[in-house]
């Protein structure tokens, strides 16, 4: 059955967007079925600015080989160590080749040469801009996620935005409160003795900080206790390090149907300044924990991925050249992934600049052809409804369709 | 609340701000010496007896250790021997390094008596930030700490940029110790040595982090020459040795201009030396540090007047640290309605707080890191370069207040392996009470504590809103 329904909104929304209408009863009426039952985003930060092009290669680009002596993945052919053939002219990471069967279902897109326009190369200043959803603009209080959240202001559950992790990211943070956990098992109060008298004293505080932060506190906890019961075990087989465990309580998250609407997760590792690796090393055993991640987090959703889209995004990429102690430096444009059932995958999309000397970014790095906000905005639209772009996104109008979404 | 603080609450104030936290005993000293007297003692940190938090930290055997002590005493575990022996993985070659560092920070914030040296400490920490597991950080953190940080924690920020530049760890974390001049292909490297051109990572920390700001006036050019006069900058054989030296094979002699200062070709050293000096004194850095500084001691939002104060103090004292605290902790904003209690305190300031308030007797376990860990401050373990921040919105997310309240309870109820606290405590709520809030708590907390009993009304105070600040 679900089949079904996934391949009328395919079709139906392909056919739509072809003549221009607004796919926005689709998702209405996919939602509708149950209330807390939601469309679903999940956000994925890969922090420290991740070398999209080891990622995914652009190996019949004759610079990439020249720029990248020691470091460089060798192009698709038989045998290991090789780059998984896309498309014959982009290649992925033989790290992911869980990724390949999706990408071959057609559910999961590849933009590349995507990212945040600044010219900062500061991971601190690039990270703020991508979370907050204006590069360049430092006095914008609030994140884009949160800023959702707050237009769309439906259902009061605690659970609507959730940052997996101690922190709450930047990008969730705003006039909408959101719930921030690390675990799902461990997110109670050890004294239950003092559970009445703490939550009264929060809630009662005439410190509103902490008086909103006790509320949601609260309510998540009470939330998880009565759904605890029903969640089903986890089958599918994550990575036991802090984003596999993030991915997999995101999918419990989504199976509770505790009213989840934007998921944030984040995976570091990637400031590769010193000994990246090629098809193997440094670079490779953290692809390897990502793609074993979104692999498993797919595999675990089953019939659920009709529900969910997944966009990966990183503030910069590396430099095209490698430096002198075979890795990258701070660069400009990256690859995004956009993982999920409703996704026009199995393809590469984005205009490809090129890397030869004249048309790299500032002559180092990769250019940009596509801003990250409209890989987002056509997400937040065409996943998740959302009409008005401009209060996602403020000052940004998007040039470029990218397609991703049906 | 009136336009003023009162003298209870200033002095309580005071104690947050340049302490881990009042104690009974700490306000009596206060209000016997006066504020003034007191902070002078706290800004000559040498003068004051230290022995029974020092006695502690020398049950520490590896700090005591020098580097190459260190990577001879505590190698890396091979595999297979990690499954092999019966120890707790925490307790296994550099592990056991980084566990003690971390013990050592915590034992010196609750007990030790010269709280604003430890404060700054800290801070510095922070702000020169190192990943301590990371390579060869795991043996070289300790030294950092020992020998680059703590001596100059309360001197000149020349200095202390100097100590940070020529660190191991630094050199380490930030790759500099790799960084070599494209051009000159040192002959007795082997031809797969990883040093074969410019690493920019370190110049552009040392330009957006350690000094100007990201805002401070630099172009890329300016990171890329900046990493130029760095070149040579390097370590002795990380692994068995791990000292800082110059090695001119690797140096990048042409000429550079950096900030639009010409650095002369033919140089050595010395010209890492001069960017150090050039960015010591640059007008942007001294507002830098003073913002960073004023944030600390007062807001997360610091008064531009005070920061304009700090600043100008940081200017003509030629980077003094204790002239520019001085100046901010014995200014007005720093008294200022508005300033009580409005920050929330880091992980480190949240638990070191708690064990002062309660006089815990503690020897420390790594259960009560761990906390720490949950809470969102491992500590030597912050992975990006800015460190650890200082400001409310990172540090209240649900599951940190709820850490927060777990650790209290768990603290109160003696259930922290290797702390203590007396059965009386109960009794004493009401003056515990005082030294978190001398006006008195809210009306929710009062309400609160009045439906409580025993122990958990301590437990309660712990995790109640008012001691999320300082």
């Amino acid at each position: 059955m679900d089949f079904s329904r996934r391949s009328f909104l395919k079709s139906a929304g392909l056919g739509f967007v072809a003549m221009g209408l607004p796919p926005g009863f689709l998702v209405r009426a996919a939602g509708a079925e149950s209330s807390n039952r939601k469309k679903v985003l999940v956000v994925v930060f890969q922090r420290g600015g991740i070398d999209g092009l080891n990622v995914v290669i652009p190996f019949k680009d004759r610079a990439y080989y020249q720029l990248r002596p020691s470091i460089a993945v060798a192009e698709p052919a038989s045998g290991a160590e090789r780059a998984i053939d896309l498309d014959g002219f982009f290649a992925i990471h033989p790290a992911l080749a869980p990724l390949k069967s999706i990408y071959d279902k057609g559910q999961l897109a590849i933009i590349h040469a995507a990212g945040s326009p600044d010219n900062t190369r500061s991971h601190f200043d690039a990270q703020d801009y991508m979370e907050i959803g204006t590069p360049g603009i430092k006095t914008t209080p609030d994140g884009w996620l949160n800023r959702y959240l707050s237009d769309k202001k439906i259902g009061g559950s605690p659970f609507r935005g959730v940052t997996l992790g101690a922190q709450t990211p930047r990008t969730l943070a705003g006039p909408t409160p959101t719930l921030t956990l690390s675990s799902i098992e461990e997110f109670r109060l050890r004294n239950q003795g003092m559970a009445a008298a703490l939550q009264n004293l929060y809630a009662n505080s005439n410190d509103p900080l902490f008086r909103q932060g006790g509320q949601i506190l609260f309510e998540g906890m009470a939330t998880l206790r009565s759904v605890e019961a029903k969640l089903p075990p986890s089958l599918a087989n994550y990575p036991n390090g802090r984003f596999g465990i993030s991915m997999r309580q995101i999918a419990r998250l989504i199976k509770a149907d505790v009213g989840l609407e934007i998921a944030f997760a984040e995976i570091d590792g990637w400031d590769t300044h010193v000994a990246e690796g090629g098809a193997t090393g440094q670079l490779a055993n953290r692809l390897k924990d990502l793609g074993d991640s979104l692999a498993a987090f797919h595999q675990d959703l089953g019939d659920r991925i009709e529900d969910v889209m997944v966009v990966t995004m990183s503030e910069f990429g590396r430099t095209a050249r490698e430096n002198g102690n075979r890795g990258t430096d701070h660069g400009h444009a990256n690859v995004m992934f956009v993982l999920g059932a409703n996704v026009r995958g199995g393809k590469v999309y984005g205009r490809w600049p090129g890397l030869a000397p004249e048309v790299l970014y500032e002559s180092r790095d990769l250019d940009l052809t596509t801003d990250y906000r409209s890989v987002c905005g056509e997400v937040l639209a065409r996943h998740l409804g959302q009409r008005d772009l401009s209060k996602i996104f403020p000052g940004f109008r998007s040039d470029t369709r990218v397609g991703v979404v049906a | 609340m009136s336009a003023s603080l009162s003298h209870e609450q200033r002095v309580i104030h005071f104690l947050n701000r340049t302490s881990f936290g009042p104690t009974l005993g700490e306000v009596e000293r206060v209000k016997r010496l006066g504020m003034r007297a007191y902070l002078d003692e706290q800004l000559d940190p040498e003068k004051i007896a230290d022995g029974s938090a020092e006695e502690k930290v020398a049950a520490l055997k590896s700090m005591r250790l020098s580097t190459r002590e260190l990577l001879e005493l505590y190698p890396q575990p091979k595999q297979a021997a990690k499954q092999a022996t019966m120890m707790p993985m925490e307790m296994q070659g550099p592990r056991q390094v980084i566990l003690e560092l971390q013990l050592a920070r915590l034992l010196r914030a609750v007990y030790s008596q010269r709280q604003l040296f430890e404060v700054m400490v800290d801070f510095w920490s922070n702000h020169f930030n190192i990943f301590a597991a990371k390579g060869a950080d795991r043996w070289l953190t300790t030294p950092y700490d020992r020998d680059t940080i703590r001596p100059n924690a309360l001197g000149r920020f020349r200095d202390l940029l100097r100590a940070t530049a020529e660190s191991p760890a630094m050199l380490f974390y930030l790759d500099n110790w790799l960084s070599a001049s494209p051009n000159s292909v040192a002959p007795r490297f082997a031809p797969n040595d990883r040093r074969r051109g410019i690493n920019e990572n370190y110049a552009r920390e040392l330009l957006e982090l350690h000094t100007l700001g990201v805002d401070g006036g630099y172009t890329q050019k300016d990171v890329q020459e900046v990493a130029r006069c760095f070149t040579g900058w390097t370590i002795r054989q990380p692994r068995s040795e791990g000292g800082f030296y110059f090695e001119p094979r690797l140096h990048d002699r042409g000429e550079k201009i950096v900030l639009g200062t010409r650095i002369a070709a033919g140089g050595g050293v010395e010209d890492g030396l001069q960017v150090i000096d050039l960015l010591a004194r640059h007008p942007s850095t001294a507002a830098f540090i003073a913002t960073k500084l004023a944030r600390r001691f007062v807001a997360d939002d610091p008064p531009k007047s005070l920061v304009g104060k700090a600043t100008a103090a940081f200017r003509q004292s030629d980077g003094d640290l204790r002239n520019v605290i001085r100046t901010i902790v014995e200014s007005p904003e720093f008294f200022a309605v508005e300033a009580y209690r409005n920050k929330v305190k880091k992980p480190l300031e949240y638990v070191a707080s708690a064990l002062r308030l309660t006089g815990s007797e503690t020897q420390i376990t790594h259960q009560l890191l761990r906390y720490l860990g949950r809470m969102g401050e491992p500590l030597f373990l912050a992975r990006p370069p800015t460190g650890y921040p200082d400001t409310a919105a990172s540090w209240t997310s649900a599951d940190m207040l709820l850490t927060r309240m777990n650790f209290a309870a768990d603290l109160v109820s003696n259930r922290l392996p290797g702390s203590r606290v007396t059965k009386e405590i109960a009794g004493n709520a009401e003056r515990l009470a005082q030294l978190i809030a001398p006006d008195s708590l809210s009306a929710s907390t009062r309400a609160a504590l009045g439906e409580t009993s025993g122990s958990d009304v301590v437990a309660l105070l712990l995790a109640a809103p008012e001691f999320q600040r300082r």
